[in-house]
């Protein structure tokens, strides 16, 4: 018997053409209790709206479980379970597998339903990355894998992850006499590294709630393209980042204007910045990393020599081959650019 | 009547020549299983291979995934069983330790998912031989546990683990130990029904209204804290309960449905009716106990074997009656418990707290042996029941427990 493939058939999910076209209904309401300011909660909700109720969500343990889904009260609408810190990427593939197999053998009604498993920084950049990788490589699921990246355990205390910026106050790194720098490592480059790792993985994309719109139709275009993607969302957090609540929105516009975080798509292997992230490529000249970081506690102890370290590393991002996507430089270039020396 | 002879005639058992990883492959074909994952360690990982070709012969339609590791392996069929897969997982030794936190949480979501642990030595040092410490882990944690002996009640027991993990009364997973090499690799003749009569004894899983699906939009397993823990953990208890009953009756229909089966499903009695000494153990220890047993009755000796086959539940009372008639016990363990009373494997002091209500208690003598998959030999097994015989004569159970084939 020749094997039968069964069609990644996937939603019909048109881009919403400006804020007036988006549609009233929620999907992620209230039940929930998260921080005044939240960001991460913003992006559930958007996340949810762009995808619609014919959707399974799957949430991996961080402040979106705990802060949002109490026993005896929810804020999902749509069919929501928690999964354990490092398993979105087996959530995601474990849940479309299921569906898939019992459609495809007449258990159950074949329809497309949407796949989203999100993870927070800690359980999708350190504890998850395997799995959300081997995820990646299924191409024969659909699913969605978002991760709110707040850049800190901050369900937990506020502890540093692999996604937390040089040198910020943490509980896990705080400044003292002997040591003001702590946490020396450098953040990892999480939508880079899935667009690069996953030749068949079809969309990697960085979103920003500040962008509301923009933001809803990548996870659309996530989910229609077929196969496994990926979203890597920038979400300011007022307790972790240490700022005044109203300032979430206008942090997460800095931290593009900036260049700290660009916002791109990958999609089929075609980068596509957007936003203002086009404009800083296409010539528009960045501002300097310090009105991003000086607006935020957890730099409060950083000296000028602090910022001017942060400064350059953020430049480095921009030399490279495709700028703030891929850290890698040809190496005839590099050549090139020794020799002018 | 006439249309049951029909599919009667139809609906044979076949003979295969089959090792205890292919009959666990065969009953899961037979069990329709839709998602399935497979990761590499030894001895389980003969059951995957097993089931890959039956994936790609077309013998069986399932979701085959290979995971990036155990804990991803567990974690996949959780999920996949919550949208209504029936699924199938399994392990070894410290790859079973590996999926711990996925193995923790499945009782409490009331995923009925079935595994089966080859049964092997915890690293380190690297040992591929039999131990049985690694599936006892889950023991506490409201999976259910049972040890097989043979390629034939490695494929009966997997249909029959399905048919009581996705009874609604109990929805709890179930893992299926089976002795590394001595049953994994080793074949035998072993009767393979056909699907038709499958069909009449395991019926379709069915999630009901705790499936994760867009038309029921449930929230599940949202934070608790001390506010309901403590009576999700009594939910979890009262299912284990009423097991041994769903237990009891899928042993029933399997016996009417394929006419074979024991009629005790907790454990096989081997001459023990007469009995002045009965040994207990898992697993293919049985083999040498057996041997050894019927060597001492052919001199006079009156001694028995008590099989424990389920683990989880334990069989108290059933156990207890069956023991009590004894002059000795003897129990072999095959896995350690560094630091219990009497410093005793798990078995051993499983029976003891079993007896400590019961009206006659013979005394108790314990044994560690075959660690690591090393050989219990007929010696091992008459030097057990001398000592057996001692306790017998003097009324004392015995204070330490005894290591068989150690070089001291």
């Amino acid at each position: 018997m020749a094997e039968t493939t069964f069609p990644n058939a996937t939603q019909v999910l048109e881009p919403f053409r400006g804020i007036k076209r988006v549609t009233m209904e929620e999907y992620f309401t209230s039940g929930h209790r998260t921080c005044q300011g939240c960001e991460s909660a913003l992006v559930m909700k958007l996340m949810v709206k762009a995808a619609g109720p014919r959707t399974i969500v799957l949430g991996s343990t961080g402040c979106m479980y705990v802060a949002n889904t109490t026993y005896y009260t929810t804020p999902w609408v749509v069919p929501w379970m928690h999964t354990q810190l490092g398993s979105s990427g087996s959530a995601a593939l474990g849940t479309a597998a299921g569906l898939k197999s019992l459609m495809r053998k007449g258990k159950m009604k074949a329809e497309p339903i949407n796949v989203i498993a999100f993870c927070g920084d800690g359980g999708g950049a350190d504890m998850g990355i395997g799995a959300i990788s081997a995820t990646l490589t299924h191409k024969e699921y659909n699913s969605l894998i978002l991760l709110y990246d707040n850049e800190s355990y901050a369900n937990t205390d506020i502890q540093l992850s692999g996604m937390t910026p040089y040198g910020a106050h943490t509980t896990f790194s705080p400044p003292g006499k002997a040591k003001r720098i702590i946490h020396t490592r450098w953040k990892k480059n999480m939508a880079g590294m899935m667009a690069a790792g996953h030749p068949e993985c079809r969309y990697v994309a960085t979103v920003c709630a500040s962008f509301a719109v923009d933001m809803m139709n990548k996870v659309r275009r996530a989910l229609t393209i077929g196969g496994p993607t990926f979203i890597h969302s920038l979400d300011p957090c007022p307790k972790g980042w240490d700022y005044d609540p109203m300032l979430s929105h206008e942090l997460g516009e800095l931290a593009i204007e900036t260049g700290v975080f660009p916002l791109y798509e990958v999609e089929d292997g075609q980068v596509k910045y957007y936003g203002k992230t086009k404009s800083i490529v296409e010539g528009r000249p960045r501002k300097p990393v310090r009105e991003y970081l000086l607006k935020q506690g957890r730099f409060a102890h950083f000296t000028e020599e602090d910022l001017a370290y942060f400064q350059a590393k953020v430049d480095e991002m921009w030399q490279w081959e495709i700028p703030a996507v891929v850290p890698f430089r040809r190496l005839d270039r590099a050549k090139a650019a020794l020799e002018v020396k | 009547m006439a249309v049951e002879t029909k599919a009667a005639q139809a609906a044979e058992d076949k003979e295969l020549l089959i090792s205890g990883s292919e009959a666990v492959a065969e009953a899961l074909t037979l069990a329709d299983i839709d998602v399935v994952t497979a990761y590499p360690i030894r001895p389980y990982d003969t059951v995957m291979q097993a089931i890959a070709k039956k994936i790609s012969g077309g013998q069986l339609q399932a979701e085959y995934i290979v995971a990036e590791g155990e804990h991803s392996q567990f974690e996949i069929v959780k999920h996949a069983s919550m949208v209504n897969a029936r699924v199938f997982c399994g392990s070894s030794g410290v790859g079973w330790a590996y999926a711990m936190e996925c193995l923790v949480v499945t009782p409490s979501l009331r995923v009925p998912m079935v595994a089966l642990v080859g049964n092997r030595a915890l690293d380190d040092p690297g040992a591929f031989g039999v131990e049985h410490n690694d599936a006892l882990f889950v023991r506490d944690l409201g999976w259910m546990l049972c040890w097989i002996d043979t390629s034939q009640e490695a494929l009966d027991t997997t249909l029959i683990a399905y048919r009581v993990a996705e009874d609604r009364r109990v929805f709890l997973p179930l893992a299926i130990s089976a002795d590394g090499a001595f049953l994994t690799h080793s074949q035998a003749i072993t009767m393979v029904p056909p699907k038709e009569k499958v069909d009449r004894f395991l019926p379709r899983y069915d999630r009901g209204d705790l499936q994760l699906h867009p038309d029921n939009p449930i929230t599940v397993a949202p934070q608790v804290n001390e506010d309901w823990v403590i009576e999700i953990r009594r939910q979890t208890n009262e299912a284990m309960k009423r097991a041994t009953t769903v237990i009891e009756e899928a042993y029933t229909d399997f016996r009417r449905v394929f006419g074979r089966g024991p009629e005790n499903p907790w454990f096989e009695e081997y001459m023990t009716e007469d009995a002045d000494v009965i040994l207990i153990g898992m697993g293919t220890i049985s083999l040498p106990l057996k041997v050894a047993i019927r060597e001492m009755r052919a001199k006079g000796k009156k001694v028995g074997l008590v099989r424990l086959r389920w683990f989880r539940p334990f069989p108290t009372d059933r156990l207890v009656a069956a023991l009590s008639k004894a002059h000795a016990i003897g129990v072999i363990d095959r896995d350690y418990s560094f630091g219990s009373p009497f410093g005793s494997g798990v078995v051993a002091n499983e029976v003891r707290a079993a007896m400590y209500n019961a009206a006659t208690r013979p005394p108790l003598v314990s044994f560690t042996g075959g660690l690591g998959g090393r050989e219990v030999t007929l010696e091992d097994v008459h030097k057990v029941t001398e000592m057996c015989f001692a306790a017998a004569a003097s009324g004392k159970s015995d204070v330490q427990t005894h290591w068989l084939g150690v070089r001291e």
